[in-house]
């Protein structure tokens, strides 16, 4: 079990420590829940769901997992046993006598019972098995790497690992979204992604693997993690946008520049989402994550349509959000919380106003791009008609200069977007997350405000009892008052564990901003450099040729 | 030559004492006829400008004198070589375009408008290129003026004439009025007329192969660099709105940076400030690029129709000649009128020969001219952008070091 401890950056057990109870840390007990003859069970449905393909397009079903078997990294589940364990890959793993399923199911159900010790212990609130703190978490990674509890040295590793991922600078996970494919015709076509994974984290079955998923998918997994971690006061990365426009285009099939273009936003975006999500260590501890990245096939996300019903519910309820937070007013004690969501809604009033900015440089650019080619061709024909021959030749090489200027604004105006637009606009949107988060502490205490006025009326219905001398309702309203005792002893400890997170998690959040801005606007500086050093070159060529008309 | 000094602030009434640099075109002066504008004002809807003669000729009374004119009186002198048929065999300077400062104006109103909407900062700034942007348009008209003062200075028959003269000495207003509305009339039916015949002279195939063969080369130079001039203009109009909005991501990063003391606000701060110097650079690279490219097509699609217009006369003039020929031979045939034909034949013959010599030359000179210029300018372009990318790679290599360095 101290394994298992180790296994998370010592801030974050610290925290539990503090804060008194979990640490929200819902990882993911492996990738299925205890107990392990689930496991199977779910091996054969997966074997079955892969074999059936119960998605719509049913040829693509079977192209994909055909494609899966061909890739020898992947963990197709062999159809005769549901065994993943016995995959190969892992490098922990290729020391691996390969148990049979009695063996493993021991060890498993050893670790798993001692993990639902951990779960009472901390008090788990009633919120799902899959919603698991920290600490097992790895006690159920470590279930792919039994013998990771043998071998000491391998235990020094994850303590490095361990190191390495507290300070940051190293990552053992590398995701990547590449080779958008359009799959079907018409308008029920859709884009498939290819999400390829690097890791050396041990919880993951294999080092290199990719899977195919559509942006549904993505969606899918945002509706699952933020079911789970947003009500413990997660700041979870919001996903890229859904826009009908851009994928009506890709869908009917429109081969331009712009279709592209949005093919590439949005494979950039959802690299960039997949990246934040798993640089959430609590998200990487997640079950439904860690599918993501892994399975095969995803049952299809429908709930993410718009005008679904799940759709029209979320906006109902988002609506009556909006009008709460509007009641709720919070006797803050800590002022921490009201000064930091003052300062995170001006900066995201400040970094709207950037994007636009940076926005309109971009199609500025783009404008000048244009007006810049349409010129060098006007020049080129000035250059033929010139008689002087030293200056037409001049001229036309001035057409070649602006050609290469046109080639130069448009990289530049590519740079604009990818590395600053598409960073503001992200960070709009994660400022919105941060927002709901503090939004979501505000209404754990709108909870326990409310279970505190209802055992106050409790109590008061009992001392009317008393005074009525009524003692057959009496019991009644003692199981009542101690009902709600319970209940808002519960509340306050959740409260006091979504403050703790909330704090945390903005720390967090802001570090990686600072972290993420400094990166990117590094980055676009130096393409500005590379710019202006192209630049130098066009016009130092061209000087002499100017120099030499005659 | 003129330099600059910026003495007052409000555009409505700004006294700006101009002294101009480089002048588009490359231009002979010599000792006896030196002309230059030295001084220029702008009020409301006018500018005066100080026309500065130095002369050794024994016409002035002087030998160095100044008046002021209005851009109408410009006009005036323009119009009367124009209307001359002594210099129908001369390419005439363009007239200087019309002094425009409606864009301008009408930014800085919006501005002034829109004073509630942006800090104090952010106002300032903007007020500040607004101006800048006032004094740029205000040189160039200075410069317009000035060229064609000095072409005609530098012209051997322009420069006696006596409107000149007069145009040059006479320290009186001239009183030369704008074109009343019937005028402006008469003068667009005019042009309509002229196009037409225009398009006829054109038609009659010349005889002198060099005169063809211009005709036909600045019929198609002449469009060619409409187009380029157009062009050139729209480009540089993005380039300009670029810089603009690299204004705009400078001081929100500015107030991104002046939220707090944190690593990231200071590492804004600085950003911001990269931002503003590099965006006065793009801003000067339009505005280069603006005076040593687009102006010089503009200048040169001006010239090029004033070549055109020679040629149209002389074509005018060769059709006129060819009736000539043609009624003599037909009074000659009914032995009517035969004297006054032959009059009429033999002025028409004087004045195509006359016309056709000087064009000649004129057109040779067109093409010198032309040659130099677009070198100079070609030139100064190609040095003023690598001096100016220059800038911007120092800039940046220096921000990124202290950037890196802290991180």
């Amino acid at each position: 079990m101290f394994l298992s401890r180790l296994r998370l950056p010592s801030s974050e057990t610290q925290s539990t420590l503090t804060c008194n109870g979990q640490a929200a840390m819902s990882g993911g007990c492996g990738r299925n829940p205890p107990p392990f003859p689930d496991n199977e069970d779910q091996e054969a449905e997966l074997d079955t769901r892969v074999l059936d393909s119960d998605e719509d397009d049913d040829d693509e079903g079977e192209d994909i997992f055909t494609g899966a078997r061909s890739k020898p990294i992947t963990p197709t589940s062999a159809p005769d046993e549901g065994d993943i364990f016995s995959e190969e890959g892992s490098y922990i793993r290729s020391d691996v006598h390969h148990a049979t399923n009695g063996l493993h199911s021991d060890e498993e159900l050893d670790l798993f019972t001692e993990a639902t010790v951990e779960l009472t212990l901390t008090n788990t609130t009633s919120q799902g098995r899959r919603e698991i703190i920290g600490p097992t978490a790895s006690a159920c990674n470590t279930t792919h790497v039994p013998n990771s509890i043998l071998k000491p040295s391998i235990v020094t590793k994850t303590m490095e690992e361990l190191e390495e991922e507290e300070s940051g600078d190293q990552f053992e996970l590398n995701i990547a979204v590449t080779n958008p494919e359009k799959i079907g015709d018409g308008m029920n076509a859709y884009m498939s992604y290819k999400v390829s994974t690097q890791t050396t984290l041990p919880m993951f079955l294999n080092k290199t693997f990719s899977v195919r998923r559509r942006f549904s998918d993505f969606l899918g997994l945002y509706e699952k993690i933020s079911a789970k971690h947003s009500l413990l006061g997660c700041i979870i990365p919001p996903p890229p946008q859904k826009s009908v426009v851009g994928m009506t285009k890709v869908k009917v099939g429109k081969e331009d520049s712009s279709s592209a273009e949005f093919v590439e936003k949005r494979r950039a975006a959802l690299e960039r989402y997949l990246q934040r999500v798993v640089a959430h260590p609590s998200l990487l501890q997640d079950p439904d994550v860690r599918e993501f990245l892994e399975r095969d096939e995803l049952p299809r996300a429908v709930n993410t349509q718009a005008l679904s019903g799940p759709g029209l519910l979320k906006m109902i309820n988002r609506a009556s959000d909006a009008v709460n937070k509007m009641t709720i007013k919070m006797n803050e004690s800590d002022n921490w919380f009201e000064s930091k969501l003052q300062e995170v809604e001006n900066e995201e009033q400040l970094l709207r106003r950037l994007h636009a900015a940076v926005d309109s440089l971009v199609n500025h650019r783009k404008e000048l791009c244009i007006n810049t080619a349409v010129f060098s061709k006007i020049v080129a024909m000035l250059g033929s008609v010139e008689e002087n021959s030293a200056l037409s030749r001049a001229l036309s090489q001035l057409a070649e200069v602006e050609d290469k200027m046109e080639q130069l604004h448009q990289q530049q105006a590519f740079s604009d977007f990818f590395i600053l637009a598409e960073l503001l606009a992200d960070y709009v949107r994660l400022l919105g997350a941060v927002r709901c988060c503090f939004e979501q502490r505000m209404k754990v205490w709108q909870r326990l405000q409310e279970a505190q006025s209802t055992l106050q009326k409790k109590r008061e219905a009992e001392a009317k009892l008393l005074w009525a001398n009524k003692p057959e309702k009496l019991q009644q309203a003692k199981d009542d008052i101690n009902e709600w005792e319970s209940k808002v002893s519960q509340y306050e400890r959740d409260f006091e564990r979504v403050t703790c997170t909330v704090r945390k998690e903005v720390l967090r959040f802001e570090k990686e901003k600072a972290r993420d801005f400094k990166q990117h606007i590094v980055k676009y500086l130096e393409s500005l450099l590379h710019t202006q050093h192209r630049l130098v070159k066009c016009w130092e060529a061209f000087l002499p040729e100017a120099k030499a008309i005659a | 030559m003129l330099l600059c000094n910026v003495a007052a602030d409000h555009f409505n009434n700004c006294f700006l004492i101009l002294m101009l640099g480089a002048v588009n075109v490359d231009l002979q002066t010599d000792a006896t006829l030196q002309v230059d504008i030295s001084d220029a004002l702008s009020e409301r809807d006018k500018v005066k400008f100080t026309v500065h003669t130095k002369s050794t000729l024994p016409n002035f009374k002087q030998n160095e004198f100044s008046v002021v004119r209005q851009h109408e009186e410009f006009i005036w002198l323009h119009d009367s070589f124009v209307e001359n048929e002594e210099y129908a065999g001369y390419i005439i300077p363009p007239a200087p375009p019309k002094p425009d400062f409606d864009a301008s104006r009408e930014k800085l109103q919006k501005l002034g408008e829109g004073e509630g909407s942006m800090t104090k900062e952010e106002f300032t700034k903007m007020k500040q290129e607004l101006e800048a942007e006032y004094l740029a348009i205000f040189k160039k008209t200075v410069a317009m003026h000035e060229v064609f003062l000095c072409r005609v200075a530098a012209h051997p028959v322009l420069r006696k004439d006596l409107n000149f003269h007069v145009f040059l000495e006479y320290n009186q207003d001239l009183s030369v009025r704008g074109k009343n509305k019937k005028e402006k009339l008469e003068d667009f039916f005019k042009n309509v007329v002229k196009s037409a015949d225009g398009v006829l002279v054109a038609g009659v195939k010349d005889v002198d192969d060099f005169f063809e063969h211009e005709k036909t080369f600045l019929l198609e130079y002449h469009n060619r660099v409409k187009d380029s001039s157009a062009k050139s203009d729209r480009m540089i109009r993005s380039h300009k709105s670029a810089a603009d909005d690299i204004n705009r991501i400078a001081s929100t990063l500015y107030t991104l940076g002046t939220q707090d003391s944190t690593d990231l606000c200071k590492f804004f701060l600085k950003v911001s400030e990269l931002f503003e110097k590099t965006r006065k650079i793009e801003a000067r690279v339009a505005a280069d690029e603006d005076l040593k490219l687009a102006d010089l097509l503009k200048y040169y699609l001006r010239e090029s129709q004033a070549a055109k217009d020679l040629l149209y006369r002389r074509g005018r003039a060769l059709v006129d000649y060819e009736n000539a020929n043609k009624a003599l031979d037909k009074a000659r045939a009914k032995n009517k009128d035969v004297l006054q034909a032959e009059t009429t034949q033999q002025v028409c013959c004087q004045k195509f020969e006359k016309i056709s010599e000087s064009a000649k030359q004129e057109l040779i000179d067109f093409k010198t001219r032309r040659v130099a210029a677009f070198r100079k300018n070609l030139v100064e372009l190609a040095e003023l952008e690598l001096k100016h990318a220059k800038g911007n790679l120092q800039l940046l290599q220096s921000c990124l070091g202290v950037l890196k360095g802290d991180t």
